[in-house]
């Protein structure tokens, strides 16, 4: 647990920082062209950008954006995504049959081309990227939820409440959600470092925020023009992302093993 | 008697560390002779499979042996360093596993995973090899060894693996050869193939056999020597012959009483309360005190010694100390148990169901378009009646077809053809929101009290589901009410409704199974080998409760098994499948005592009687169960049947009617 600390700590602030970002007395557009590219060793915090905007403000009011866009996308994902793929695999027939074709298809496009194709067509802006990405998301939780659904819905427990009578919304509710949400969750931590440097990747392409609102990707695309002579303007939020990103892996990779220990202990007890 | 070939001297093994380690194997001392059978008797949990473990050095990785002595010809093995022990396992000690589908690697050639054994201890390669692996599989009775030697895991039966493993042990040839429940996993008629080959080989090469098992019919067939466990203890050792004569130790005594049969059908079985304790602390009296029948204050605060009681022989029991004039308790008060009131006579009495011609056939698709190739005729015609108030049995091996006939009764997995009327209406018609009404009248218990409770559902609302399912048992107190009084009419208490399946034992799940069916007033439960997976000890309490519930109840049970002494036990009816389809269907005397079709016979006389030397004429079937998607033509059985005729291979048989409650399918039969 103390191993991470650290990240808590990362994931944390990020979340408080995305909440509280708007009350704090920040300027992260007031423009001052004699600060332009002065490096942080020249001017304190983490120096200015290219219109003389203090990149400390950009960076921290990024987050907010990084931090919509994840959660916003995973949950646009996820729901849906789960929604479909355990009814597909509890109820069988054409119904399964059409969506995994569905998913098949999806699949065939290469993931972050088509959210470019689909942003690039809805225009730019954040709800439109966490559209284009959800769009391209749902399939990975959908196809999860599917099979998780196709082998629990055989265990006997789940026989014996057909046995009983019971709805399929109460079998799905009761007895299938709460024994596959350990996998989706953490699929769910996965997705969202995912989604973090899909959307730097997105606004980097100018598809994502507009300016001047900062996110993290978007700094990186603009700073890259004064790399040589002012390399804090891509290490600052790159240093940011790199953070957020590892922290939540490294998160999803303790609630994975976590959930995982139930069914070690369980084999343990079967075999003595 | 031969000389000792192994010797265990006080060994205790620990897993885990502290004060809350687990001691599976606490002071266990036995020895086994060259060329004899010594058996390691036990339930579950008591420690025998860890002693093997123990002996071969091959315990889970926070195990570790805490004391003691295993000395192979006078060779200390604890001794030994890693390198010196990788000698003696397979070559010296080899073992075999319970579960033949997992021991093997299924991504090598049966061949070549015997020839690793060969290539590692003998130093063959090549030509030498591949004919010394042809001969070793020949020896485990594989027919066609030379071709089945390139096959793969997959390709061959459970039965078929077994005899892998087994020739995979004896290619060191071994002094002494474990077998960990070699059979637990197979069928009754595969059963006795393998114990026979097992004896057969034993004699051929003169090894010595530790044979760890929970039954007590293959040890009366197999071992020499037995030796019962308890709670990481040995209690009772003795000869074979003397310890199905006369067991000693209140707990032999009370497994034997514990064991279903036909003679105790009229009266609840003996149970042995409670279950194991566990094992993680210091025990300060008799282990087995809590259970016994004849403990007295004295078991409880003093751990018994070691008395032995003639030749080989011995107890670890405080009845047996010359030194104590125990104040005898009376013996086996419950065995006095009231016979159960008969239900009344089910003459002019409708059946309850009613099953004709039941058909499940599972479509096998190829290809792209999935097109349908055949069909796996898993239920090929099944006619069956079920009265209210009585108990059919199904029996057959695995793959015949039985859980497919009880699902389908239910409606779980819906039938293909044939038609299944429950009180009058016709279930196989019945869709939606009627049938879902309807399933309160019929239900079903698993196999596994494990994978049948939700675990992340606590007792209460396990039990409760029925009943907010069916809308029925008023609000939501009232609901709670009854279950804690359906907790209570299975034996368990109120309080246990707030907690989860994982804080049970096998037993205790399996009656939460039971009350969940009873929560919503069945008049049928299809039993699904509802003990099979339990302790003989527990299984009795299972089956006295079912009884019980029956009697009090009124319910009807189809009751699914493959255990032939349960069928004695409980039944009033008994129908034989095979492969699909029923072949013998009559009252439970006429079909145990007086079998007519070949099957029937073939399996009743596989099953290990524990009467030793019983004399009876065994019939060894030949072969395995064929697969029901590729049926043989005519007489399903004919391929095996050891009087098959030639009109057997030209038409399945017609029913014959020996009586007007017994029928069964042969030609062979008047």
């Amino acid at each position: 647990m103390r191993r991470l600390l650290p990240a808590l700590l990362v994931v944390a602030g990020w979340a408080l920082l995305a909440l509280l970002v708007g009350r704090l007395p920040l300027e992260p557009d007031r423009i001052d062209l004699e600060r332009i590219l002065l490096s942080p060793l020249a001017a304190g915090g983490l120096g200015f950008d290219d219109l003389g905007r203090p990149v400390l403000d950009r960076v921290l009011t990024g987050a907010r954006t990084s931090f919509l866009v994840a959660f916003g996308v995973v949950a646009l994902s996820a729901v849906p995504g789960v929604l479909a793929g355990s009814l597909a695999g509890y109820l069988g027939g054409r119904l399964d049959a059409g969506m995994v074709l569905v998913m098949d298809v999806f699949l065939a496009f290469p993931g972050i081309l088509l959210a470019i194709a689909l942003a690039g067509l809805l225009g730019p802006g954040i709800d439109n990227l966490v559209l284009a990405l959800a769009t391209v998301g749902w399939v990975g939780y959908a196809r999860l939820a599917r099979a998780q659904v196709l082998s629990l819905r055989q265990r006997e427990h789940v026989v014996a409440a057909r046995a009983l009578g019971s709805r399929a919304p109460r079998i799905l509710l009761r007895h299938l959600l709460p024994l596959m949400s350990a996998p989706l969750v953490v699929e769910a931590t996965f997705g969202i470092a995912g989604v973090v440097i899909a959307e730097a990747g997105l606004s980097f392409l100018g598809l994502g925020v507009q300016p001047p609102e900062a996110s993290w990707g978007s700094m990186i695309r603009d700073g890259v023009r004064y790399l040589l002579v002012a390399p804090h303007l891509v290490l600052a939020p790159g240093a940011a992302l790199f953070a957020v990103v590892l922290a939540v892996n490294l998160l999803g990779d303790a609630l994975r093993d976590r959930l995982d220990v139930r069914s070690g202990a369980r084999e343990r007890r079967t075999a003595a | 008697m031969g000389e000792k070939l192994l010797e265990v001297f006080d060994l205790r093994t620990r897993i885990g560390r502290g004060p809350r380690a687990v001691r599976p194997v606490d002071g266990v001392s036995f020895h086994i002779r060259r060329g004899e059978t010594f058996a390691l008797l036990g339930e579950s949990g008591c420690g025998k499979s860890m002693t093997a473990l123990s002996l071969l050095r091959l315990l889970p990785p926070a195990g570790r042996i805490a004391g003691g002595r295993v000395e192979l010809d006078g060779e200390n093995l604890l001794a030994l360093t890693e390198r010196g022990m990788r000698s003696v396992r397979g070559n010296r000690i080899a073992m075999i596993f319970q579960e033949p589908m997992t021991s093997l690697n299924p991504v090598m050639t049966i061949g070549s995973q015997i020839g690793e054994v060969l290539e590692l201890h003998k130093g063959l390669r090549g030509d030498a090899l591949r004919e010394k692996t042809v001969e070793l599989l020949d020896a485990v009775g594989i027919p066609d060894a030379a071709r089945r030697h390139g096959e793969y895991p997959h390709q061959l039966s459970g039965g078929m693996k077994q005899r892998v493993m087994i020739a995979i042990a004896l290619a060191g040839e071994p002094d002494l050869l474990i077998a960990d429940e070699p059979t637990t996993a197979l069928d009754v008629t595969i059963q006795a193939q393998v114990l026979d080959l097992l004896r057969d080989l034993q004699k051929r090469y003169g090894m010595a056999v530790l044979l760890i098992t929970h039954d007590l019919g293959v040890v009366a067939q197999m071992a020499d020597r037995v030796a019962v466990m308890y709670a990481g203890q040995i209690v009772e050792q003795a000869p074979a012959r003397r310890f199905f004569d006369t067991p000693q130790h209140p707990y032999s005594r009370r497994l034997f009483q514990a064991l279903p049969d036909s003679s105790k059908r009229d009266r609840p079985l003996t149970v042995i309360p409670g279950s194991v304790p566990p094992l993680d602390r210091d025990f300060t009296g008799c282990r087995f005190a809590e259970r016994c029948d004849r403990a007295w204050l004295h078991c409880r605060t003093q751990a018994p010694g070691w008395f032995d009681t003639g030749a080989d022989a011995g107890v670890l029991c405080h009845l047996f100390d010359p030194g104590l004039v125990p104040e005898t308790a009376p013996e086996a008060t419950q065995e006095a148990g009231a016979a159960s009131p008969e239900a009344p006579a089910e003459s002019g009495s409708q059946p309850l169901l009613v099953v004709d011609g039941l058909q499940v056939h599972f479509p096998i698709q190829r290809g792209l378009f999935k097109r349908t190739v055949g069909h796996v005729k898993a239920v090929d015609g099944v006619s069956l009646d079920i009265p209210t108030r009585r108990t059919v049995a199904l029996v057959g091996e695995s793959g015949c077809g039985k859980t497919t006939v009880g699902k389908g009764i239910l409606q779980l997995i819906r039938p293909t053809g044939g038609s299944v009327r429950f009180d009058g209406d016709e279930l196989t018609r019945l869709r939606g929101e009627r049938l879902r009404k309807r399933r309160a009248d019929f239900q079903i218990i698993f196999q596994d009290p494990f994978s049948s409770m939700n675990p992340r559902m606590q007792v209460g609302d396990i039990i409760e589901e029925g009943m907010v399912a069916q809308r029925i048992g008023g609000d939501r107190a009232q609901r709670r009410a009854r279950v804690e009084a359906l907790l209570q009419q299975v034996g368990l208490r109120p309080e246990h409704a707030g907690r989860y399946p994982h804080e049970f034992s096998g037993g205790q799940r399996q009656r939460i199974c039971i009350a969940r069916t009873l929560a919503v007033n069945p008049k049928l439960i299809v039993c699904d080998e509802p003990t099979s997976a339990l302790d003989v000890s527990v299984q009795a309490q299972i089956l006295n409760l079912l009884k019980d519930l029956q009697a009090s109840l009124g319910l009807a049970y189809l009751f699914i098994t493959h255990d032939i002494s349960v069928v004695a036990y409980l039944a009033d009816r008994v129908a034989v499948m095979y492969l699909g389809r029923i072949v013998e269907e009559g009252s439970v005397d006429e079909v145990l005592e007086d079998a007519r079709h070949p099957y029937t016979q073939a399996l009743l006389s596989a099953v290990p009687d524990i009467e030793p030397d019983s004399g009876r004429a065994i019939i060894r079937l030949q072969g395995d169960m064929p697969s029901p998607a590729n049926p043989p033509a005519g007489c399903h059985f004919h391929p095996r049947c050891p009087k098959a005729r030639d009109e057997c291979r030209r038409a399945y048989p017609p029913e014959t009617a020996l009586s007007p409650t017994h029928k069964a399918r042969c030609f062979l039969l008047p």
